[in-house]
């Protein structure tokens, strides 16, 4: 079983980002299918914990597609998962981390084609980055 | 998790939309064989009779506990597999399902990927699904009654719309008589109709109706519980006259010898210790003013006891308290104006030829205080030049007003016909900063008062001094002209900027219902639920959640008692059970996720000798903003935890 390379792990809200990529799925706009998609209720849900997890465990880039801020269906949601991501992302870029691997976008439910292209955008940026410098210190600690 | 997950997975054809892209078989064969998995299927359409029927089945025959479907988006199917469960005797919340349509087969062409990419995502969906604990939905009885917070034009609307569908509504006003500001006007924009002869047969409409329960002069002090039972505790304040004995006839006030300002004329005319604020006003019973009573002053007079033809005059009436218990709420406490100290800026108070718009529709009004005559305040002759200043304190920031009202260019363009249909030689200026005419009808109205004659200014007024002879000179920049203007009044009114009334302030901290920065109640949702609050069962109407016109008033007030009976009619509700919890012992009480939540749904409280965070169930939408906040893993919100979702993030990695 050899899954398509470069994975990405999209984490959604489900009233945006989520519909957003069922939208996508309704206009049968095509992205390469080595995105997986998993949902939470809100932006605000995600924890760092998550994104984290993630990028140990293997992933080549962690996608957080949410509400617009003033959308947000839980008002504050995105706005919170913003602030959390700009602190996290910086972090984890003073760590080596290439920023292209960790990306939030504010995906409406109308915005189908913007996930579509973001989602092909990030594969042919993380194909060109390779295997995470991250993940490879991971593999070393193992040894 | 009590028992070993065992698994059902399957997997839809959707006719051709996934089976045309994914080999179902091949899937149905992989997942089958992944541990925990006890039975997997595949079938054309899941969402079908007999495809529902399938999953019954299994459940029964193979004592299935965890439910993984991979077909269409949750956001289509997922109330209707909930369901099945539920008729199974299982917890709806036992069920995980995987999108492989819309986020699959109807995105890649590539066969053989996308049937890889099925799999792993029914892979991650087991790992979740494993997790699942049996959430249960609390079911609450919904009391068939609602309260509604102020009878402005809002609250009499809302309750009408809800004692003529059937149900029981206790109306409560805090002042002598219902009516709200609307009372106080005489005509309304823009089709200048009379505003008592809309509203009056509103107001008696609802002191007769069999299912409304009228309570004024009484003010709600206290809620408890939540959707479908609140338990409300009210005070009725004392009027000293018996509202059952009381026949209205008047002789009290005609006899009373104490006097003071009327609240109702804005403070231009006077009324008595003993006094029904304006004659249409609702109940039509008296009330007595003790800081004006000659009795309650000095214990003497008691005139009004002894001339009362009912007895209904009682000295010692005391507060009550009154306890009910309704199923919903309606919140409808409108607005106050600006306070009058910022006002004196445009010398409001200062000179009494300044008055605010509220002011002259006292004056034009028949009912008033000048039997419907514009006067100079200060020497009662007509004056002969006015000026309407629009936006005084709205869309100021420095006034703590920066929004705008939505009533005051309109309002002061029926101001100016006011006083050109009394007075058509009048000159008449507005100064105004934009005119805003939005609404259905303000534009041609705008258009048609301009072209009586009015002098409009753009501009923002500078000084304005009272000359010795009582008039007022206003200095103001025009900026069409590029020029200041310097005008000589008789008579000034200004459209003073609007806030949240004290009452709506008092109700939000009572009922805990979010407040915007402008002050206004936020409503759940701007655009989606704009008369639903952060507290189930709570709706808001009018002039609380912000500034509006009497249209938007009562066509929101409508929406309200539609949210309010849509929820009465269910009788009884289930409660979403995908909530905040709080591990107490985890729990530091560092009150970073009441920073979080948006919804204001958890507080402190005191545990033996800490605090810990506490949960308001019925105020939580299960966001999940306090549990990435919490350094400590402390609240986590049920279905939704990190030891479900990583797990499955884990698993697609692999």
């Amino acid at each position: 079983m050899k899954f398509p390379k470069p994975r990405i792990l999209v984490i959604a809200c489900n009233y945006c980002g989520y519909a957003g990529a069922d939208l996508a799925g309704t206009m049968r706009l095509q992205y390469p299918p080595n995105a997986l998609i998993i949902r939470v209720p809100c932006g605000g849900r995600i924890s760092p914990a998550m994104i984290l997890e993630a990028l140990r465990s293997g992933y080549d880039g962690v996608l957080l597609a949410i509400c617009h801020p003033q959308d947000c269906h839980f008002m504050k949601g995105s706005e919170l998962c913003t602030k959390r991501f700009a602190i996290l992302k910086y972090l984890l870029t003073s760590l080596g981390l290439e920023p292209q691997r960790v990306r939030l976008e504010y995906i409406s439910a109308a915005e189908g084609e913007k996930l579509a292209k973001v989602i092909r955008e990030m594969t042919e940026e993380l194909s060109k980055l390779g295997k995470s410098r991250l993940i490879l210190a991971e593999y070393i600690k193992t040894m | 998790m009590s028992e070993e997950p065992r698994i059902a997975v399957y997997v839809c054809h959707c006719g051709t939309n996934i089976a045309g892209v994914i080999d179902v078989e091949r899937v149905t064969e992989y997942v089958s064989k992944i541990p925990g998995v006890v039975i997997a299927r595949n079938y054309i359409y899941m969402c079908s009779d007999p495809g529902q029927e399938l999953i019954e089945k299994d459940i029964k025959e193979y004592r299935i506990n965890r439910v993984v479907v991979a077909a269409c988006s949750p956001r289509m199917h997922e109330e209707t597999f909930r369901r099945v469960l539920e008729r199974s005797g299982l917890s709806p919340y036992l069920l995980e399902m995987v999108n492989i349509r819309e986020h699959c087969s109807w995105v890649h062409s590539d066969k053989d990927k996308a049937t890889l990419k099925a799999i792993k995502l029914i892979e991650m969906g087991i790992e979740r699904a494993k997790r699942l604990e049996p959430l249960t939905r609390r079911r609450v009885e919904v009391l068939p009654s609602v309260l509604v917070i102020g009878a402005g034009i809002a609250g009499i609307t809302a309750a009408l719309d809800i004692a003529d569908a059937g149900y029981r509504v206790y109306l409560v006003e805090k002042e002598p008589s219902i009516g709200g500001k609307m009372a106080k006007f005489d005509k309304t924009f823009p089709t200048l109709d009379c505003s008592p002869c809309i509203l009056t047969p509103l107001m008696v409409r609802a002191s007769q109706h069999p299912n409304i329960t009228l309570l004024t002069y009484s003010e709600v002090i206290e809620v408890n519980g939540g959707i479908g039972k609140f338990h409300v505790k009210i005070l009725k304040k004392p009027r000293y006259v018996d509202e059952e004995k009381c026949t209205g006839c008047g002789l009290c006030i005609e006899k009373c010898p104490g006097r003071a300002f009327s609240e109702f004329d804005e403070g231009l005319g006077k009324r008595k210790a003993i006094y029904i604020p304006f004659p249409q006003a609702v109940p039509k019973v008296p009330v007595i003013d003790p800081n004006h009573c000659l009795y309650f002053q000095k214990g003497i007079c008691k005139v009004c006891k002894r001339i009362c033809p009912a007895n209904a005059i009682n000295y010692d009436q005391k507060e009550k308290i009154i306890e009910i218990d309704v199923g919903a709420i309606i919140i409808a406490t409108g607005y106050d104006y600006i306070d009058k100290e910022f006002l004196k800026d445009y010398g409001y108070g200062k000179y009494s030829n300044v008055i605010t718009g509220l002011q002259l529709e006292r004056l034009v009004d028949p009912r008033g205080p000048t039997h419907g005559h514009i006067i100079r305040p200060s020497d009662g002759k007509e004056p002969k030049r006015i000026a309407i200043i629009l936006c005084v304190g709205s869309r100021d920031i420095t006034a703590g007003v920066p929004y705008c009202c939505r009533i005051g260019c309109v309002a002061g363009v029926k101001h100016a016909w006011y006083i050109k249909s009394h007075m058509p030689k009048t000159d008449v200026y507005i100064i105004y900063q934009d005119m805003r005419t939005f609404g259905k009808g303000y534009e041609e109205f705008y258009r048609r008062i301009r072209d009586m004659g009015i002098i409009l200014i753009r501009g923002k007024p500078g000084d304005i001094e009272e000359l010795p002879d009582g008039s007022i000179r206003i200095q103001v920049y025009d900026q069409v002209l590029d020029e200041v203007l310097e005008i000589v009044v008789d008579l000034v009114v200004l459209e003073a900027a609007v806030v949240p009334s004290k009452g709506t302030e008092e109700i939000a901290k009572i009922l805990k219902i979010p407040r915007g920065p402008d002050g206004f109640l936020l409503e759940l949702h701007p655009k989606l639920y704009p008369v639903e609050t952060a507290v189930d069962g709570v709706f808001i109407a009018g002039f609380c959640s912000g500034p509006k016109d009497i249209p938007d008033a009562v066509a929101q007030a409508g929406a309200a008692a539609s949210k309010a009976l849509a929820l009465l009619s269910k009788k009884v509700i289930e409660l979403e059970a995908s909530v905040a919890v709080v591990d107490e012992d985890l729990c530091s009480g560092c009150g970073l996720c009441i920073a979080a939540c948006p919804y204001g749904a958890i507080e402190l409280v005191r545990k033996e000798k800490r605090y810990v965070a506490k949960v308001r169930e019925e105020m939580c939408k299960g966001c999940g903003a306090c549990s990435a906040a919490c350094p400590a893993e402390a609240i986590k919100v049920k279905h939704w935890l990190d030891e479900q979702i990583i797990p499955a993030i884990i698993r697609g990695a692999r």
